[in-house]
């Protein structure tokens, strides 16, 4: 055990460490309890499911280890998603008449999802990094704006995509590749770049350094800056793209689309073993802790183990369980 | 008694105290002030959509009203505004539907305490008595007419799903008098779990119960907002032909499905957000009339079918 947990040289291809392995471990846990207690909980449909529901705050989760590694936090996005929701869908109104109903139309919404979620991540990053403002006040504020913008933008009410459009564009959600669906495709893609650029990167070794001490960063002629705008504009995007997904599912935004999404994509990333401190990022762990935190539900849903009032119980209980498990390892180690 | 009439039940006594004569001096405005919470879902939306709407109107047919509208997203927002409205803008009258009833209790007693007319509209306050007019929905009624329909369309031996809104007294209401509706007719809930009133949640919840039971006749989403998110995980597992769904509410997109004879959505049931409208008109009637106002006016909930739909589409509203 101890030969283990002795920190080596970091070699790209060292095994994790067993404290690493914890969030995997209730994963599996949480796997063997579903398929236990419910046949269907193991059938393609059901899975698909599962991995598709996690599909948006998985790419945010995605985003958000970077920004939180680098010792940034944004609590906007779940606003930020309604945001860009909402814009993209009256955009793709407006257009209609003049574009038609056809897959230009389609590229030119997800045109003005990413470019909203470009402008809103370097709006965020701007004012941590140029104004010198606390992230967790500025994403605070933003989100509070977003989340207004939305609610305005609909009148109260619900945007709604036009019904031959939507028609047209419901496959992005519902159908696939080789019987995976594309939510799941481009949540595995975002999550194997992310980790490819958290483990192999320049960009990826700032974020870390940033993270565990700036200053330190700053005499290594680390532009902390720049690396700090990036993650938020990087976060933005990631917005962008998951909400490209999910507007095909139901067709519409509203004020409480992406309700807590942010507290959501921030658990998955301290479930996953990043230090909500900064210094430390691991991409793969977020995926897991998307997946515990989209199993519970699933699992509560198929299986009536509790009344439905404690399922948030519950819930806590869990994501508390998966951190503990992780760093009750380590100090042992 | 007849809850769904307009009772003048405290008329006597409130008569004989002397408040019933028109507030109005000759030329001078009154002042109705409105306190509404934001319009933060669907339901909310609708609400402050017609309260508008109506403050519009009343306006205009009534040049001696004067309105003073003020949404809160929250409970200590709420009273701030209450205390505002009193102390900066000398209201005659407050119309309000409280955010939450015990908070609220005592801030509008003193605006009754201070001579002023209340109307409460939708959530009671926790102490009987003060307001002078109650306009409420009837949640009973809610989900005792989605619970006579079932029932009465259903057969005995038949599966069913439910899905329940944020854990509140309100939703219970609706779902105990769901259950006594149905209660005898042999229809079996598979399973209840809150969608909190959310489309993605709804989602979520339906297509798990799918993914969980091979047989589902019919969906008690007990919300419109809920019912889109249920419809779209039916059609995803492409079992439409196999149930239908009810809602609840009267949202236009719902209303209108109802109106083309979707057969998955054979009808639903109101609890319209136009109820503000209710509150408003007829607290303005006190002030431009002698036509006696007070009481409680228990808006009932009923069943809107492809014959009656076109009465409760309102295609201009956002919800």
């Amino acid at each position: 055990m101890a030969d283990q947990a002795v920190s080596r040289p970091a070699s790209s291809f060292r095994l994790p460490s067993l404290s690493a392995l914890g969030p995997l471990l209730a994963l599996i846990l949480l796997v063997a309890l579903g398929a236990f207690l419910n046949d269907n909980f193991l059938s393609q449909g059901n899975i698909t499911n599962v991995l598709a529901r996690s599909a948006f705050i998985g790419m945010i989760a995605v985003g958000m280890t970077f920004v939180i590694t680098s010792g940034g936090l944004d609590l906007s996005v779940g606003s930020m998603a309604a945001f860009i929701a909402g814009v993209m869908i009256l955009a793709m109104n407006a257009l209609l008449p003049s574009m038609g109903v056809g897959v230009p139309l389609i590229l030119a919404g997800m045109g003005v999802a990413l470019a909203v979620g470009l402008a809103a991540g370097l709006a965020n990053g701007l004012l941590v990094t140029r104004a010198g403002i606390e992230p967790f006040i500025v994403t605070l504020g933003t989100m509070g704006i977003f989340r207004s913008l939305v609610t305005w933008l609909a009148d109260g009410g619900t945007i709604s995509l036009d019904f031959a459009v939507r028609q047209l564009y419901r496959p992005v959600y519902y159908s696939g590749l080789f019987g995976i669906a594309w939510p799941i495709l481009v949540f595995a893609l975002v999550a194997i770049a992310g980790q490819v650029a958290m483990r192999h990167t320049r960009f990826g070794r700032y974020c870390e350094a940033i993270g565990s001490n700036d200053k330190v960063a700053r005499y290594s002629a680390v532009s902390v800056e720049g690396v700090r705008l990036a993650t938020y504009v990087l976060l933005g995007l990631l917005v962008g793209l998951a909400t490209i997904m999910y507007v095909p599912r139901l067709g519409s935004a509203s004020g409480s689309t992406g309700m807590l999404w942010e507290l959501e994509a921030i658990a998955a990333v301290i479930i996953g073993g990043t230090a909500l401190k900064g210094g430390y990022g691991r991409v793969w762990g977020t995926v897991v802790g998307v997946l515990i935190l989209s199993l519970i539900d699933n699992i509560l849903n198929l299986a009536d183990l509790v009344s439905p009032y404690l399922n948030g119980a519950i819930q806590g209980v869990i994501i508390v369980l998966a951190v503990v498990l992780q760093r009750g390892k380590k100090s042992s180690a | 008694m007849e809850r769904r009439t307009f009772l003048a039940t405290t008329a006597a006594a409130v008569a004989a105290a002397g408040l019933a004569t028109p507030a109005l001096a000759q030329g001078k405005k009154a002042v109705i002030g409105v306190s509404i919470p934001s319009a933060t879902h669907g339901f909310m939306g609708g609400l402050n959509w017609h309260a508008q709407e109506t403050i519009k109107r009343l306006k205009a047919t009534y040049p001696n009203l004067d309105f003073v509208l003020a949404t809160a997203g929250a409970v200590g927002k709420q009273v701030n505004d209450i205390e505002d409205m009193m102390a900066t803008r000398n209201i005659d009258a407050l119309v309000v539907l409280p955010f939450e009833s015990e908070p609220l209790t005592s801030p509008v007693k003193a605006v009754k305490d201070a001579g002023k007319w209340v109307t409460v509209v939708d959530r009671g306050l926790s102490q009987e008595g003060i307001e002078d007019l109650y306009v409420a929905g009837d949640n009973t009624a809610f989900g005792r007419v989605a619970g006579e329909y079932f029932k009465a369309n259903l057969k005995s031996g038949a599966k069913i799903v439910v899905l329940r809104g944020i854990p509140t007294t309100l939703d219970n209401e609706r779902v105990d008098a769901f259950r006594k509706a149905i209660d005898g007719s042999g229809i079996e809930i598979l399973d209840m779990q809150h969608g909190n009133w959310n489309r993605d949640k709804a989602f979520s919840v339906m297509q798990d119960y799918l993914s969980k039971h091979k047989k589902i006749d019919a969906v008690w989403a007990a919300d419109d907002d809920m019912a889109i998110g249920v419809l779209e995980a039916i059609s995803q597992s492409g079992r439409q032909k196999e149930m239908w769904v009810v809602g609840g509410a009267g949202m236009k997109e719902i209303v209108k499905r109802i109106m083309d004879k979707d057969p998955q959505l054979p009808v639903d049931v109101t609890y319209p957000p136009a109820l503000i409208s209710t509150a408003l008109e007829i607290t303005a009637l006190r002030f431009v009339s002698d036509t006696p106002v007070y009481g409680r006016f228990i808006i009932g909930s009923t069943l809107i079918t492809p014959a009656n739909a076109a009465q409760f589409y309102f295609p201009n509203s956002p919800f």
